[in-house]
């Protein structure tokens, strides 16, 4: 699949301006509140008609302003889950959910009723109203209807901001089942770092209405420029791994890196899973000789490649361990106690209980073909 | 208190009448009614504040000039009555037809305010959620719009018909009194009360007018509770 977007559209005195090509499975449009991304997706969705600009889906224009080409809604067969869920309050689940269905034709319904109960685990809600369901059940409806119009692309505009952390733990593995086994390419709104980390193939960050990088999570998540300029966002590296073992006497899991083992708070995932976990720089140490006697299970050999002195007094400094980067964020005075340099090989160290839930979700399957093109914004 | 029950084959065919005209006035004016209030609450266009003033006209001149303005257009040398005499042979002067127009231009603001009050508060974004499910604006307006306005469907039309039930002013100018044509309910109170030791008839018919609203005010409340619960179009 790919998505392709050049639109400038003026709302008073919020300009959006983005252009980015997408091919991932699910691309993530990350950004704080007022960014754009709500108007991105409903220039997408066609709720809202852009002033200028183009809109392709797998080849095929939604919208083309030069040629006068805006199709409607109702026909561009692009599921759309809302913030707020927005069932239709008169109708029951089973009627919301064959809504979009209803006006899918015949030859292009791939989906059916019972894969979607059977994905999202909503089968017994059937013949309540919306009315009666808590908000992770709302959710979970409002995924299944919109992938019931068997939709070429499914938008989700943060369908886990009006969730409580349980709820959100609720709905997440659902969303990373979709995103591995239902044949829809996503786009996934988020304000949250840790959901981006958990589901994204492809990461579309704006900024200010404009697209300030595209490409792959390991590459835009793992600039902390981009996530400082986030607001709020704290520096950190994206390591892709795969679970190796279980330790359930002590509730551990073992990933295998690049970078070597690490060992994490148990997680319930089969051996062989691709995982992906964010290790904030605040959560590593540095040892200049291979650390004895220490709790931290977690020992990654690595080499200095840069000191970064932020204003405010932590030095950033970025490591190479086996061709992964990590950032760790120390004192000056650790920096001067252990005259660290780049180019010289060091400890990296990380508790195991720094790699929580928040900061680790199951990655796309490998087969996923994930590529971005290069970005540009324009004024 | 037998004579307070026993109500004349007259005092018959008025209610008769007035329940006739009552509801023939608020079902025809229904569908003309939701299109309006659909115009003026979603509509831009120029001069809708004319539009809406004309829908609420009759609501605020007298009964009386109300009903002679019909009589001049509707009537059978009007502009309107002739035309419609002439090519579809349709009176209204001097008919229950012309009663139960009579009925309905009074009642028809009463209505579309009521209907336009509950699409101004749909919430416009269930529609934009059912319009990205594939339905175009029709089907919008038919599966989400209509049933979520339904309740402010059923009060106009209460409202309608109890306005119905009471017009006298208009009806009386327009289409006169005659009994068992245009005598309704109204008109033949007024008439009993006219004529010596009429009060008993115009007691018995007070009592029927007390009936029929208390009536409609009962169906209207199960009505709506009804749509409350639920609604399915299935």
């Amino acid at each position: 699949m790919s998505l392709e977007v050049d639109v400038t559209h003026k709302l008073g005195s919020f300009t959006l301006a983005a252009r980015f090509v997408s091919a991932g499975r699910l691309t993530a449009f990350f950004g704080r509140s007022g960014a754009g991304k709500t108007s991105l997706v409903n220039v997408i969705a066609g709720v809202l008609r852009p002033d200028r600009g183009r809109v392709v889906v797998d080849g095929t224009p939604l919208v083309d302003t030069d040629k006068g080409l805006f199709v409607p809604k109702h026909k561009r067969r692009v599921g759309y889950v809302f913030q707020e869920g927005r069932l239709l309050p008169h109708l029951t689940v089973r009627q919301n959910l064959l809504f979009g269905w209803w006006f899918t034709p015949k030859s292009e319904r791939h989906i059916a009723l019972d894969q979607v109960l059977d994905l999202l685990g909503i089968g017994h809600l059937l013949d309540r109203r919306s009315g009666a369901l808590s908000g992770g059940e709302k959710q979970r409806v409002a995924i299944g209807r919109a992938l019931l119009t068997s939709p070429r692309l499914l938008l989700m505009d943060e369908p886990l901001a009006s969730l409580d952390d349980t709820r959100k733990d609720e709905i997440l593995p659902f969303i990373e089942r979709l995103r591995d086994e239902a044949q829809v390419p996503i786009v996934y709104v988020s304000h949250s770092l840790s959901e981006v980390v958990r589901l994204a193939t492809t990461v579309v960050m704006l900024l200010d209405g404009r697209i300030a990088a595209v490409g792959s999570p390991t590459e835009v998540l793992g600039r902390s420029d981009l996530i400082a300029a986030q607001g709020g966002g704290e520096a950190g590296a994206l390591i892709e791994a795969t679970v190796c073992g279980h330790d359930p006497s002590f509730g551990l899991t073992s990933l295998s890196s690049r970078a070597g083992l690490l060992q994490a708070p148990q997680l319930d995932l089969p051996i062989g899973t691709p995982v992906r976990l964010r290790i904030r720089a605040r959560d590593v140490m540095i040892a200049i000789t291979r650390p004895d006697g220490l709790s931290a299970l977690n020992v990654l050999p690595g080499v200095i490649q840069t000191l970064d002195p932020s204003a405010e007094g932590p030095v950033e400094v970025a490591l190479d361990c086996g061709g992964v980067r990590l950032t760790a964020r120390l004192t000056r005075k650790s920096v001067e106690l252990l005259r660290l340099e780049p180019g010289r090989r060091v400890y990296a160290v990380i508790k195991s209980v720094a790699l929580d839930r928040e900061s680790l979700g199951r990655a796309p399957m490998p087969a996923a073909p994930t590529s971005a093109d290069a970005s540009t914004s324009r004024a | 208190m037998n004579d307070l029950l026993n109500l004349s084959p007259e005092e018959w065919t008025a209610v008769r009448l007035s329940l006739r005209v009552a509801t023939v006035a608020m079902l025809a004016s229904l569908p003309v009614g939701i299109a309006v209030a659909y115009l003026l609450a979603r509509g831009r266009f120029p001069g809708k504040s004319i539009v809406n003033g004309i829908v609420l006209l009759p609501l605020i001149l007298p009964p009386v000039v109300t009903g002679y303005l019909l009589l001049l257009s509707f009537g059978r040398r009007g502009p309107i009555g002739a035309f419609l005499y002439e090519y579809f042979g349709i009176v209204f002067s001097f008919r229950w037809t012309g009663a139960a127009l009579a009925c309905a231009v009074m009642g028809f603001p009463l209505l579309v305010r009521s209907i336009r009050l509950s699409i101004e508060a749909v919430d416009r974004r269930l529609e934009d959620a059912a319009g990205t499910l594939g339905a175009n604006r029709g089907w919008v307006f038919l599966l989400v719009t209509l049933p979520l306005i339904l309740p402010g469907i059923i009060a106009g039309m209460i409202l309608c018909f109890a306005k119905a039930m009471g017009e006298f002013g208009a009806t009386i100018t327009f289409v006169s009194n005659i009994p068992g044509e245009t005598q309704t309910l109204p008109s033949a109170i007024y008439t009993f009360t006219q004529i010596p030791g009429g009060e008993i008839g115009a007691l018995r018919l007070t009592l029927v007018s007390i009936v029929i609203s208390m009536g409609a005010l009962v169906v209207s409340e199960v009505m709506a509770r009804r749509v409350g619960h639920g609604f399915s179009f299935e």
